[in-house]
């Protein structure tokens, strides 16, 4: 108990602590930290329009993905749990994307998307339609969709291998007791695996939201947060105005901010959501 | 139209056929999300294998000759590559080895010991599960790099790491643990074994399906972190995902290399998750069930 609740300390209580206090601070990272300016950097922070953008970025992203991954991911996780061939195989490779690096999966798709030379230009070229101009990542309306369907492709595993486990705790019985009173397969599905997975589409809701909410290796990969701040996101901002401008100060008012948007969202969450299950099994 | 045509064809043969078991429409969708998922990452194994003359001229065309060199000389002949994917390995094993042996001795208390704090205690690692690395990373560096100076070292890296993992490594473990009938336990006791035996040759073992999962995920996640990576590693001491970021902008002009070196890059984390992969869908499942 004690050496995990000492790392914890150091590296995540500690760190988060100073980020707080970092943040009443006008400070540019040497010399002590003595120019106390209140809530200046909050002001500056909330009144940026770069810093608005990148938490409406966030949120964004935080929708699109319970919209489109959710209904994707069940619909994936229910056909690979079919009696299928090679389903073994198929399996494996909707996991694929998830397990790699976001950093290496972000180089491979910057090299996809590159304008003009990039597989994606030459396959829209090769049904007759017109690539935009800058590329999809240069346009800045749709850079944002764009890395949204990046970050679909890389974390629809987590969504399928979660979902799949779920349904594999779904006892056959059930779904031959629904067949008997002669439901279709796809009514089964809706009927009686859905409301059993519940616990397990809540995992992912989490999971995925606080991934979203703190989003930075792909973005700092395929655009940088560009073009023209179309694409930043509350943690690719603060690690520019930390370690690139060091404005320190700044930097400790965003994590602030970041942290609390993170810990309203899982606290409502939990609230309304995840009571629910731990209610019912006690 | 030819959509509606196989489903109610389809209708017949059903009974037939065991419940449940695809017809012609489930293996038609599951090729198209097979051709979606893995076509990014056959690209990049291809365009190792082809000139970038080659890529030019037909970006999405097969290797025509093949060539070896990309992955020769661009990777498996370049000391950076192997020096890179040393450190990876090393801030990996460590990571992982913390994370697991403070995990498991954290977890255990709390899932079998009955005291006052115990649900405060658990709900600090669960609370720790939404304190995104991004929060404190700045202070993060400047504890690393000047109060602790292993700044650009391979603990440096590994430690924070092992910490962040921790909430998970402890939420993930604790119904394994809990699951653990406590009629074994009064057994071993009454056959006169210690709370350290008990802990070392009942529990441990019991709760393996979860210490393998816990370990994986901190393994594959050690080895693709960047953001921490980033600012504490320069030089010779970066990690491969760090490596593969700087050699694609350092050799922007050079896709066929670009593409090789990111496609030996990701192997390793593949095979291990690949092969670990139905124990972790199962340990996933026990901690959810749990």
């Amino acid at each position: 108990m004690t050496p995990a609740l000492a790392l914890l300390g150091v590296f995540v209580v500690w760190p988060i602590a100073s980020a707080v206090r970092m943040s009443f601070y006008r400070w540019k990272g040497f010399g002590p930290m003595d120019d106390f300016i209140g809530l200046r950097n909050y002001e500056r922070v909330l009144g940026d329009d770069v810093f608005r953008d990148a938490v409406a970025h966030n949120v964004v992203i935080v929708v699109a993905s319970i919209v489109v991954q959710l209904p994707l991911g069940l619909a994936i996780a229910m056909l690979l749990n079919r009696r299928i061939r090679l389903r073994g195989l198929l399996r494996t490779i909707v996991f694929v994307p998830y397990v790699m690096a976001e950093v290496i999966a972000g180089v491979i798709w910057f090299q996809l998307l590159q304008p003009r030379y990039g597989v994606v230009d030459g396959l829209i070229s090769a049904v007759g339609l017109t690539p935009p101009e800058q590329g999809f990542l240069g346009t800045p309306e749709l850079a944002l969709p764009t890395l949204f369907v990046v970050l679909t492709w890389k974390y629809l595993g987590l969504a399928v291998l979660l979902f799949l486990a779920g349904l594999q705790g779904v006892p056959d019985e059930l779904y031959e007791a629904a067949q008997l009173d002669g439901a279709g397969w796809w009514q089964t599905q809706l009927r009686v695996a859905l409301p059993l997975l519940g616990p397990t589409i809540r995992t992912w809701l989490f999971l995925s939201m606080i991934g979203s909410l703190q989003q930075f290796d792909m973005v700092w990969v395929l655009t940088g947060g560009g073009p023209a701040n179309a694409t930043t996101t509350m943690a690719t901002y603060l690690i520019n105005q930390g370690t690139q401008r060091h404005n320190y100060g700044i930097a400790g008012a965003a994590s602030v901010v970041l942290f609390l948007v993170s810990f309203v969202m899982a606290l409502a969450y939990q609230l309304l959501i995840l009571r629910r299950d731990t209610v019912t099994q006690e | 139209m030819n959509d509606t045509a196989m489903t109610t064809n389809e209708k017949a043969p059903r009974r037939t056929r065991p419940f449940g078991a695809g017809g012609p429409l489930t293996y038609g969708i599951a090729l198209v999300v097979v051709a979606l998922t893995v076509g990014p990452v056959l690209y990049g194994a291809m365009g190792g294998f082809r000139s970038n003359e080659q890529l030019a001229r037909d970006p999405a065309g097969l290797p025509d000759p093949w060539l070896l060199s990309n992955y020769e000389e661009g990777v498996l002949g370049n000391p950076d590559f192997w020096r890179y994917a040393l450190n990876s390995t090393a801030i990996a094993v460590i990571t992982t080895v913390v994370a697991v042996a403070c995990g498991v001795m954290a977890a255990y208390p709390l899932a079998r010991y009955q005291f006052r704090l115990r649900e405060p205690l658990f709900m600090v690692f669960v609370l720790g599960l939404l304190f995104p690395a991004a929060v404190a990373i700045i202070p993060l560096f400047i504890l690393v790099t000047r109060d602790l100076q292993i700044g650009n070292t391979w603990w440096g890296v590994a430690l924070p790491q092992a910490a962040f993992w921790l909430p998970i490594t402890v939420v993930i473990l604790r119904p394994f643990l809990m699951a653990i009938p406590r009629e074994l336990e009064e057994a071993a006791l009454m056959d006169g074994a210690s709370r350290v035996g008990i802990f070392w040759w009942l529990m441990l073992p019991l709760s393996m399906p979860g210490l393998v999962t816990v370990a994986v995920l901190a393994f594959v996640g050690s080895w693709n972190a960047y953001l921490l990576p980033l600012l504490l590693l320069q030089e010779d001491m970066r990690t491969l995902p760090l490596g593969v970021a700087d050699y694609s902008t350092e050799h922007s002009a050079d896709t066929a290399g670009v593409l090789a070196f990111t496609t030996i890059a990701m192997i390793p984390a593949l095979v291990l998750f690949l092969t670990m992969q139905q124990r972790i869908v199962g340990g996933l499942r026990g901690a959810v069930k749990g």
